[in-house]
């Protein structure tokens, strides 16, 4: 009987090759091909040009600036997740479904919009333009236009990540502590965050890979200074409008390198801490 | 545990919240999504009613606003069927198959969560181009995608797949196989089985990714700008329009797209909601 069985939960040899052919085939041609030209690309007049153009001061100079948005804008929104989560997860109050709704919502606006609100509010036209304009303080087309954009596009990373973990966990063990005399303070680091470090650091993760991607909404604000004003995204567009494709794709995989090392972090993270990263995504 | 929790219970009652931080955590938490989110959202609703409901009637409904919209949500509905049918795809040889390299498989579905979108849009610009690896071996068959509205439909579809596939796996490995079992203790065939009970078990999923996938591709910009070609009329997509009427100083303009397309975001975020209660209620 043995010999004779099949598995019914099985799918037939033939139906299985079929969908892993179809499988990795989609995945090769929509995900991997358009990795690889990337790296192709930039090296195709050899290692060193792609190098130069990555050295080069407006290149270097939209590396800074990225870095410097991203480097305001995730740590603010790291705070702003954790104060998010422990509102939510560790009390109760009227209102928490709206509360997570709105969090949530600058994921569903169009990362130009997200740049548009804030041309409308400090916009030469816009809300405060004019104030701005009279105290002489630059908010577009400047550092902090494209901080806010950031921060905007990257808003609900941490909140979204920790809610359903915190939520997941419960209020027990900081109730015992403080029971038995814990401050407020030390309870959180002694209790709560190392129970949240690993799904912590991995919302980290993906708020810095898109605050340092982005592109939509920062390009409305930034205003295309080159050497002040572009991001590596941005650096990356202009150098492709000009048809310098050594030059564009050279950033460009820079960019692509970080999105894999990304990756890479995100893949060890899920598979060490699976099951506390599987309460995140449960919800 | 439960019986030191159940103790508390009393007391809890007495002493409303037992952990601290509520009022400093909630706080921080409402002023800064205020500042950040709910202020400038304001900002960009109220400007396209400046010249009255007229106004903004008039400014949406002009042909070439009218076909922008047409083609963001059209080839987003288009590419998010597309993501939802491969997708289904992916996630049921991730979940159900073992074959060599499915971790590395596994992992490269996010790419496109991690690769900025100019990336991405540069990259499939090349691939697409009429001279490209893709591109040049549709063009003895008369088929052009760069620079026509099919690269929307491209560059939608690649940014849309891992909302798809990560939103079914989940799913699909806790679902149980007993029923598919049941099922062909009764006589039913595989393909009776998949389409009569597996598949509609999995429905909330599907629509669910479907439609964050949709929301992706409406408001998408920096992947498709570059493989697009940006004809008006003809491939011009509602963000770039935006921007376009940003770059003419018309601020009502740009805002009454904007405002749009985030009621657009709305519906989804609502339709989500109610299709995440629809799929707790089912389980």
């Amino acid at each position: 009987m043995t010999a004779k069985f099949e598995n019914p939960t099985q799918d037939p040899v033939a139906l299985r090759l079929v969908l892993s052919v179809v499988a990795i085939g989609f995945v090769a041609l929509f995900l991997v091909l358009p990795l690889l030209i990337v790296f192709k690309e930039a090296l195709a007049d050899g290692l060193g040009k792609a190098f130069n153009a990555i050295i080069e001061p407006d290149a270097l100079s939209s590396v800074r600036v990225s870095l410097l948005a991203a480097g305001i804008a995730v740590p603010l929104n790291t705070l702003f997740g954790i104060s998010a989560a422990w509102a939510v997860a560790k009390h109760d109050f009227p209102g928490k479904t709206i509360l997570v709704t709105l969090i949530d919502l600058p994921f569903s606006v169009s990362p130009v919009v997200s740049g548009l609100i804030y041309v409308l509010v400090f916009g030469l036209q816009g809300w405060f333009g004019s104030y701005l304009l009279d105290h002489d303080v630059h908010i577009l087309f400047a550092l902090p236009g494209i901080v806010l954009a950031t921060i905007f596009v990257t808003f609900p990373f941490v909140a979204r990540e920790l809610i359903p973990l915190m939520v997941d966990q419960g209020r027990d063990e900081e109730e015992a502590a403080i029971s038995l005399g814990a401050s407020g303070f030390s309870t959180f680091c002694r209790v709560t965050l190392p129970n949240i470090k690993w799904g912590l650091l991995y919302a980290v993760l993906l708020c810095n890979a898109r605050a340092l991607g982005e592109f939509g909404a920062v390009s409305v604000v930034s205003g295309h200074i080159r050497g002040q004003t572009n991001t590596m995204p941005l650096h990356v567009e202009l150098l492709y409008n000009n048809y310098d494709y050594v030059g564009a794709f050279a950033v460009a995989a820079l960019l692509a390198l970080l999105a894999l090392l990304t990756l890479v972090f995100k893949s060890i993270l899920e598979w060490r801490y699976a099951d506390q990263l599987a309460a995140m995504h449960r919800h | 545990m439960s019986a030191f929790g159940l103790a508390l219970t009393p007391m809890k009652l007495r002493q409303r919240r037992v952990l601290p931080g509520f009022g400093l955590s909630l706080g921080f938490t409402i002023f800064y999504l205020t500042v950040i989110v709910l202020i400038p959202l304001t900002a960009l609703v109220i400007r396209p009613f400046e010249l009255g409901f007229g106004g903004f009637w008039a400014a949406i409904t002009t042909p070439r606003v009218l076909a922008s919209l047409r083609l963001s949500f059209g080839m987003a509905a288009f590419a998010a069927v597309i993501d939802s049918f491969f997708g289904f795809i992916i996630a049921w040889v991730l979940v159900r198959y073992r074959f060599p390299g499915k971790g590395l498989l596994d992992a490269l579905i996010d790419l496109p969560f991690a690769l900025p979108t100019a990336v991405a849009g540069i990259a499939l610009s090349t691939l697409y181009a009429p001279n490209g690896w893709i591109g040049g071996l549709l063009i003895p068959y008369g088929i052009r995608i760069a620079y026509t509205p099919w690269g929307v439909l491209v560059a939608m579809t690649f940014i849309g797949l891992p909302f798809t596939v990560r939103t079914l796996q989940p799913v699909m490995s806790e679902q149980s196989q007993d029923v598919e079992e049941a099922a062909a203790t009764l006589g039913a065939t595989r393909a009776q089985t998949i389409f009569r009970v597996v598949v509609p078990m999995l429905l909330p999923a599907l629509l669910t990714g479907t439609a964050m996938a949709f929301a992706r591709g409406a408001g998408e910009y920096g992947s498709i700008i570059f493989l697009a070609g940006n004809l008006p009329m003809i491939s011009e997509i509602a963000p770039l329009l935006i921007i376009t009427k940003l770059e003419q100083y018309d601020y009502a303009g740009a805002a009454a797209i904007g405002v749009v397309m985030l009621a657009a975001s709305f519906v989804m975020l609502l339709a989500l909601n109610a299709l995440q209660s629809w799929a707790a209620r089912r389980r």
